[in-house]
């Protein structure tokens, strides 16, 4: 009898809890009130907590974004600092919503991890940076070097096939994130420190004699850097890459934060109409409200200015657009039309 | 006529389950089994059901597929193209390695301070209390990064053994020129024969005839010198009169692996400067040297507690009666006091044999790759497959320590008191 009991009981919880995970991750952040956004531990430019402890950078824009588009607030974001190593644990867990943290888009990682990729925000490859006085131009000439490599990451698989390649050796040294990684390259633990050249760039920018080290020219892979979701939730991962498409078409038609509210009133162009939701119910089609890709706008402007504020010339980070220009200008930037 | 009836003979009522004494224990641990069983099979089934929701299998197929990742410390040979399976052996050599040798040290030295301690010497005694108090009331892991900080930077960069043009190089090589010490690693003089014996692999797992070689000669050597002591002891007890024994045992000791070199044609590589690096040599990497020396230090202080305790444990009566039979200290801690000692020593040894053995995973602080730096930090991170990853980690810290301790109490049983 009492075997019975048990045996229900814990045929009740298994369900209780099966139904809890299942359930749809924007019905659960709009419960919450909060989107969970996994972050990197602190890429200056990319992600990392300002003087104030305030979440700043290109990718933290983007989780305001989407933040704003379901819940109309920029503010009502959680920012979940993981390494390159606990990144797809804690978004297979559900420990986060979405995760924004310069994570590479590959074919393994979108099969055997059951994650989706839902859109490139940052086109990157793989770089080198070492001390100008150790006297080398190009990666090729690091034969017999010392490299600190992030551990987790494509970079380390990217690195070994390089210097296969090229017939060199190398000695690899592991470090778990970015900060270690300056840290050990800086107290001359290892030659070179390689990564994405954005977070090159970026670590770069923040070492007190940045004109002492250089970025080596050759870039060795493709590195597309884009948000990441659980596999299965198919509206959710539309969500994510429409609100970011939203600011990429933002950009190319012209509306900037600071103009948005006056475009919505007085446009003329149907598409325009559609995306701020003065016409037709585009946004509603996605379980959110019809000015969402509005608000996402107002969060922090369209991807343009989202990168000129955190990464772009003029910056510590002094990037180029290069790769992630429209394309209309050039670049690989291009959103698919809100029809 | 009967005068007594018989006890009723009672049949077995289900209520006799919890008011009968005798089968209300039963009942319970039945009982309690049960909830047991089912909490863990609760845990397994919502496992595999929230790996379906994910669309994951349990598979340990991902071991022989490529690895594509290079490892700095590497015992047997690995190279990206080797599998995850030999990345997983190259990391528990990794951890071996440290495990042993780091139990060898710190047991020399725990025995060494724990002694001391006890020592009358006033100085003496007060610094290794010192030493004890600071080593093992500060989390590990802060010694094995100070330690490791300490190695990289006070030690020069290899560029500052380049000789520029009238400029004496800033540092050296110590040693008589043999060894290097940078801020990346210690670089030593490899080993090499000209004639190896070869080697073939069983199950991935490698086997070289040339270590196996000297492996063997050195262990007959040992046994061969042990049975010459006990021959010249027999003889001492029978006759009084021990035969000299100094130049057989260096014979048997040193004449047998000499003679190995000399046939395998064994020389030395010495580490040279060449580009960024030292090349040649064997580079033992500051992580190996950090995480040894700080658990060796650690755990030494631990075993200096124990050590002092098995000695205060032994009655004072022994040391007198030794002092009465004319011993001097010396002897007498080694003959009378330490053999006592040791049956007290023993089990709580086998504790800190194993905290040495699972300290070990914290290399990973300092990027040492050993099992958890590997199958537990790489394969898990390019695989995906962290259940898989890490039920298989603990397996092999669970038969490691489990082994350690196996053996180490059949030696317990060995110095135990025996009763006849």
């Amino acid at each position: 009898m009492k075997k019975t009991y048990l045996l229900g009981a814990i045929a009740a919880a298994t369900m209780v809890a099966g139904a809890a995970s299942a359930q749809a991750t924007l019905e659960a952040v709009k419960a919450r009130g909060e989107l969970i956004c996994g972050s990197n531990t602190g890429l200056t430019g990319f992600g990392a907590p300002d003087a104030n402890g305030t979440w700043a950078g290109f990718d933290v824009d983007l989780c305001r974004a989407i933040a704003a588009a379901i819940l109309g607030d920029a503010t009502k974001v959680k920012f979940v600092p993981t390494t390159g190593e606990t990144r797809f644990t804690a978004l297979q867990s559900g420990e986060v919503d979405v995760l924004i943290r310069n994570s590479t888009w590959t074919a393994t990682r979108d099969s055997e991890l059951a994650l989706d990729f839902v859109a490139v925000n940052y086109y990157d490859g793989q770089g080198f940076m070492v001390k100008k006085d150790l006297g080398v131009s190009s990666a090729k000439e690091l034969d017999g070097a010392t490299v600190c490599i992030q551990t987790g990451t494509t970079t380390e698989l990217n690195l070994a096939d390089f210097f296969k390649q090229n017939n060199i050796s190398y000695q690899p040294v592991t470090i778990a994130d970015d900060a270690e990684g300056q840290r050990q390259y800086l107290a001359g633990a290892c030659d070179a420190y390689t990564t994405d050249a954005s977070g090159l760039a970026a670590s770069r920018a923040t070492l007190p004699d940045a004109e002492n080290h250089i970025i080596l020219p050759e870039i060795i892979s493709k590195e597309p850097l884009g948000p990441v979701v659980r596999h299965g939730d198919n509206n959710w991962g539309d969500i994510v890459r429409w609100t970011y498409y939203s600011l990429l078409v933002a950009e190319e038609k012209g509306i900037t934060k600071a103009n948005v509210e006056e475009v919505a009133a007085s446009t003329t162009d149907e598409e325009v109409k559609r995306l701020l939701g003065t016409s037709g119910d585009m946004a509603v089609k996605f379980g959110l409200d019809a000015d969402a890709f509005k608000r996402a706008i107002l969060a922090g402007g369209n991807y343009g200015e989202i990168f000129a504020a955190n990464i772009g010339e003029g910056t510590s980070i002094n990037l180029a657009r290069g790769l992630n220009a429209l394309w209309t200008q050039g670049g690989l930037q291009y959103a698919p039309p809100f029809r | 006529m009967a005068l007594a009836h018989d006890a009723p003979k009672d049949s077995f009522r289900l209520s006799m389950l919890i008011y009968d004494t005798r089968y209300r224990a039963i009942t319970i641990q039945v009982f309690v089994l049960i909830l047991v069983a089912a909490f863990f099979a609760w845990l397994l089934n919502n496992t595999i059901e929230n790996l379906a929701i994910r669309g994951k299998e349990f598979n340990y197929g991902f071991l022989w597929q490529r690895a594509g990742y290079d490892i700095g410390q590497q015992l047997i040979p690995y190279t990206n193209d080797s599998t995850h399976f030999r990345a997983l052996l190259v990391g528990l050599l990794n951890t071996l390695v440290v495990a042993v040798l780091g139990c060898i040290f710190a047991t020399i030295l725990g025995v060494v301070i724990g002694v001391l301690r006890l020592s009358k010497n006033w100085l003496v005694s007060r610094l290794m209390t010192v030493y004890v108090e600071v080593f093992r009331n500060v989390p590990v892991l802060l010694w094995i990064l100070l330690a490791y900080v300490i190695l990289s930077e006070v030690t020069p960069s290899p560029r500052d053994f380049k000789a520029a043009e009238g400029v004496e190089p800033a540092a050296s090589m110590i040693l008589g020129e043999t060894v290097a010490v940078t801020n990346r690693g210690t670089n030593i003089p490899a080993p090499l024969v000209d004639h190896s014996l070869g080697g073939f692999e069983i199950g991935g797992i490698p086997i070289n005839f040339t270590v196996l070689a000297f492996v063997a000669v050195l262990v007959m050597s040992f046994w061969a010198n042990a049975r010459i002591l006990t021959a010249a002891r027999l003889r001492q007890e029978a006759t009084g009169d021990r035969p000299t024994t100094w130049w057989k045992s260096l014979l048997v000791l040193f004449v047998p692996v000499i003679a190995l070199s000399v046939i395998l044609g064994l020389h030395w590589e010495i580490p040279a400067l060449a580009g960024f690096n030292f090349k040649g040599g064997i580079l033992v990497a500051h992580s190996f040297t950090a995480l040894l020396v700080a658990l060796t230090l650690y755990t030494a202080a631990f075993i200096a507690e124990i050590v002092r305790a098995g000695i205060l444990a032994i009655s004072k009566g022994q040391s007198e009666a030794a002092f009465a039979l004319g011993l001097r200290p010396g002897r007498t801690m080694q003959l009378v006091i330490l053999p006592q000692a040791l049956r007290v020593i023993i089990p709580p040894l086998i504790s800190q044999y194993l905290n040495i053995t699972k300290n070990t995973s914290l290399g990973i602080a300092v990027s040492y790759l050993d099992l958890r730096g590997t199958l537990g930090g790489i394969s898990l991170n390019q695989t995906g497959r962290e259940l898989e990853c890490m039920l298989l980690m603990m397996a092999i810290y669970l038969t490691l320590s489990l082994s350690i301790s196996t053996v180490m109490n059949f030696y317990n049983k060995s110095v135990q008191l025996k009763v006849r």
